[in-house]
């Protein structure tokens, strides 16, 4: 085990990672393991290397994968404070995705609308399975609407709402025709529709689109710069680091996807100038459609991670062209910067040389190592759980990647112009300056591209498979979800949640970086594994044979 | 008792069938019990003489969790106990799960701990999803007759149903009893129907010609053994009943292939 570890720790090694590798599929019936094997690449960047991604988990794995329903609900959805999120469907389905990722909401005044502390179901019986439940749905919204009288109210659809039929869009219009100030909408994301949440994020993106964005045309300040900040959903506070941040800067935030959101400010989205992109994979839809209907660029960012957010925020201040906001954002940075540099001194002395794999979400897995690596930590490993290939090898891939049966599943809304609403926000050969300065404008690189040439990059990850990992890397940290937590710490590795932070964060801007720093420091350097034993070291494995019957 | 399930194409006649047959068997002094599984809840209307039953799922809507046996059963002719199932209107819900729910309520009632010699399942249609296979799964239902006639896409709703009780065979200990051919009038109809008979490996244990008296007792909401019980056509049914009655033969039967079932089409029909 200890020899691996040292193999692999003295030369990032290919032969190495392809034994590895070899060992790991050789466990797989063959034709699984030709199907796993294109999920693994040995990174060589800039030599364009394919991933598979995005496909049908091979059933019998343990993936980390969750459902469409969760990624719509729980992902993009949740985070947004005052629509009341009704789920149609039996209770577990509302129950775990309320809260669990940890999204926070900070209402402006204390009585303004607040839904996130409810839990709103149908709680469908069996009774509704069989007569059909969308008289159920009916009287919950009504009920809800009498209760709450909510700007909106989301109805999203449960596994078994798909097979029995009911049609939640057609509630949701009778019902919003009947209160006439409520603005009702469905959302079609059955767990099973896609292989992933990754389809859920899409079809919450269609359902905001059309049912919210644009529906309010007022500009409510005289900001010179409004911006929305896409893909960022507030984990442990994020959005509140990355709003004061903005607000120093006198940058107006429109809207933010969701984390701390309302409706009206989605509703109002579309008066932005320029949208930041955070999580490519859950969000990318809407920059696109809202670049073609009303004429928002956007570009890819990351505040994960003080230089990345110091990059990021020059990116926005160069788009705008503005002499005051370069100086403010300059002067915001090397402020910022002090301080955090500070803190990582001290810090690193302990981090440095230490061994981290990440393998979560369609962002987070690429977003975090820009942490680990100003703590002088050497990233291992990586993978997706839910992305697709231009997460991976980059934008410039699309043409390339195959539509299947599955993607088809998943409706693309034609986007046209909107005659009035749309404004051209920036000379177009202003654009193409910019584009060719920086690749990350209205494109994203992907993740392969900023990773070393000789780490291991692994799409949708099993649990068997991450075992494996462990035992012949012994990283010294693993980054995944609550599923992954507890079979990683089993085996002495601690395991850091990237979803919902534990019980951390902010993690996001100059502030959160420092409290990734101190947080990873803890984890890593706690001597609390070497002093336990566990069990199944002390006494003697049992071993027993399968005898079919 | 013997748990026995009618199966066959939409329309071909299985509830008609079914409930002469089991006058029938009434007549012959079996306690029997009839259980319509379909949403339509016409599965008892001649042993009960119109549509006078509450369904399972109307009842269990009404009553909650408090349901007794005596709610959902009622006496039809020659003391045949009767249930319907029930289901939702078309196109809304699941009847499909509404068949299992209904069973299950059945069985925790005790519904089939009674001194019955013979349970009855009527079903609906093809086996179009999980829950129309449910009496044919976990022994809910021994013993399958096919109700078919020489018409093509009745031969092969029989097949398919046939593939159904393949699947379930190992596990539920289901077995198929035989054909029953009720006629359309077709050419050769029952030397086909004995031939796809015997190539599925089972028999058709009887050929009921056509008779408008069926049509005629119908109007009248009743099997024709109690409407005429002198007429040729009560003597049929008669027969079919002492012939499953005396039945042995339980196969696991062996679907055709598409081409097989055309051949055969080909063969008695269009050949001829």
């Amino acid at each position: 085990m200890i020899e691996d570890k040292d193999k692999v720790m003295s030369k990032n090694n290919e032969a190495v990672h392809t034994e590895i590798k070899e060992e790991i599929l050789s466990k797989f019936p063959p034709k699984v393991a030709r199907k796993r094997d294109k999920s693994y690449v040995i990174n060589e960047p800039g030599t364009g290397q394919a991933i598979q991604a995005n496909i049908r988990t091979v059933p019998g794995i343990i993936t980390q994968r969750g459902c469409t329903y969760a990624g719509c609900k729980g992902v993009v959805l949740g985070p947004t404070r005052d629509i009341v999120n009704i789920t149609h469907g039996p209770i577990g389905c509302g129950f775990y995705s309320w809260l669990t990722r940890r999204n926070q909401t900070l209402p402006e005044k204390e009585t303004d609308e607040n839904y996130m502390a409810y839990c709103f179901s149908t709680d469908m019986q069996d009774e509704n399975i069989v007569f059909g439940g969308e008289k159920k749905l009916k009287t919950a919204i009504q009920e809800a609407y009498d209760l709450f009288h909510p700007k909106a109210i989301a109805i999203f659809s449960t596994c078994p709402v798909g097979l029995i039929g009911d049609d939640v869009h057609a509630v949701s219009r009778e019902m919003k025709e009947k209160f006439g100030d409520c603005n009702v909408f469905g959302f079609s994301c059955e767990g099973y529709r896609g292989v992933s949440q990754s389809a859920g994020h899409h079809i919450a993106n269609n359902q905001i689109f059309k049912h919210v964005v644009g529906t309010d045309d007022t500009i409510k300040t005289d900001k010179k710069f409004r911006i929305n900040l896409l893909g960022e959903y507030n984990i442990g506070g994020d959005s509140f680091e990355l709003e004061r941040i903005f607000e120093r800067l006198g940058v107006e935030l429109v809207a933010t996807y969701s984390g701390n959101s309302t409706i009206d400010s989605i509703a109002n989205s579309h008066t932005a100038d320029l949208n930041l992109v955070m999580c490519h994979r859950s969000i990318n839809y809407m920059a696109e459609m809202m670049q073609t209907k009303y004429g928002i660029p956007w570009m890819k960012i990351n505040f994960i991670g003080a230089k990345a957010s110091a990059k990021s925020l020059r990116k926005m201040a160069l788009y705008f062209e503005d002499a005051k906001l370069s100086e403010e954002v300059e002067k915001l940075i090397s402020e910022e910067l002090a301080v955090v540099e500070d803190e990582v001194a001290e810090i690193k002395k302990r981090t440095a040389g230490k061994t981290a794999m990440l393998f979560v979400g369609g962002s987070r897995a690429h977003h975090y190592q820009e942490l680990f690596k100003e703590l002088d930590m050497k990233i291992l490993a990586a993978g997706y759980e839910f992305a697709h290939r231009d997460d991976y090898e980059g934008r410039d891939v699309l043409p390339s990647i195959k539509v299947d049966a599955d993607s088809r599943n998943i409706e693309e809304l034609k986007v046209e112009k909107d005659p009035d609403r749309y404004k051209e926000r920036i000379e177009q050969s202003k654009l193409d300056n910019l584009k060719k300065k920086d690749p990350e404008v209205e494109n994203y690189i992907g993740m392969m591209s900023e990773m070393e040439a000789g780490t291991l990059i692994i799409d949708d990850i099993s649990h068997y498979e991450s075992e494996q990992l462990i035992k012949k890397y012994r990283p010294d940290i693993f980054c995944a979800g609550i599923k992954e937590k507890y079979a990683i710490q089993k085996s002495g590795v601690p395991l850091k949640q990237l979803h919902s932070y534990d019980y951390g964060g902010p993690y996001a801007g100059f502030k959160g970086a420092v409290n990734f720093y101190k947080d990873i420091d803890r984890m890593v350097n706690t001597s609390i594994w070497s002093l336990i034993v566990p069990p199944w070291e002390k006494e003697a494995e049992i071993n027993a044979d399968y005898i079919s019957a | 008792m013997r748990k026995i399930a009618i199966y066959g194409k939409g329309g071909i006649g299985k509830s008609t069938t079914t409930q002469n047959t089991v006058a029938g068997l009434a007549a012959m002094g079996k306690k029997v019990m009839v259980v319509g599984c379909d949403p339509k809840a016409d599965s008892t209307r001649l042993l009960l003489g119109g549509l006078a039953q509450k369904t399972v799922l109307d009842t269990l809507r009404e009553e909650g969790e408090d349901v007794e046996l005596d709610d959902i059963i009622k006496d039809g002719y020659g003391a045949t106990r009767c249930v319907e199932s029930g289901g939702p209107e078309p196109g809304v819900g699941c009847a499909g799960r509404g068949i299992i729910t209904s069973i299950n309520l059945l069985e925790q009632l005790g519904a089939y701990e009674q001194e019955l010699d013979y349970a009855f399942y009527d079903v609906l249609g093809d086996v179009v999803c999980g829950g129309f296979a449910m009496p044919i799964r976990e022994g809910k239902a021994e013993e399958i007759y096919i109700v078919v006639s020489g018409e093509m896409m009745a031969m092969y709703a029989a097949n398919n149903i046939c593939k159904g009780i393949v699947k379930y065979a190992d596990a539920g200990g289901v077995r198929l009893g035989g054909l029953i051919c009720n006629s359309r009038k077709v050419d050769n109809e029952s030397e086909m129907i004995e031939q796809l008979a015997k190539s599925l490996g089972t028999q058709m244990i009887h050929f009921v010609p056509r008779d408008n008296m069926v049509q005629k007792a119908e109007i009248h909401r009743q099997t024709v053994i109690e409407f005429d019980s002198d007429h040729v056509q009560a003597d049929e049914y008669r027969q079919l009943a002492a012939k499953i009655d005396s039945n042995e033969m339980r196969v696991i039967p062996t679907p055709l292939s598409i081409e097989e079932l055309e051949k055969l089409l080909i063969d008695f029909g269009i050949a001829n």
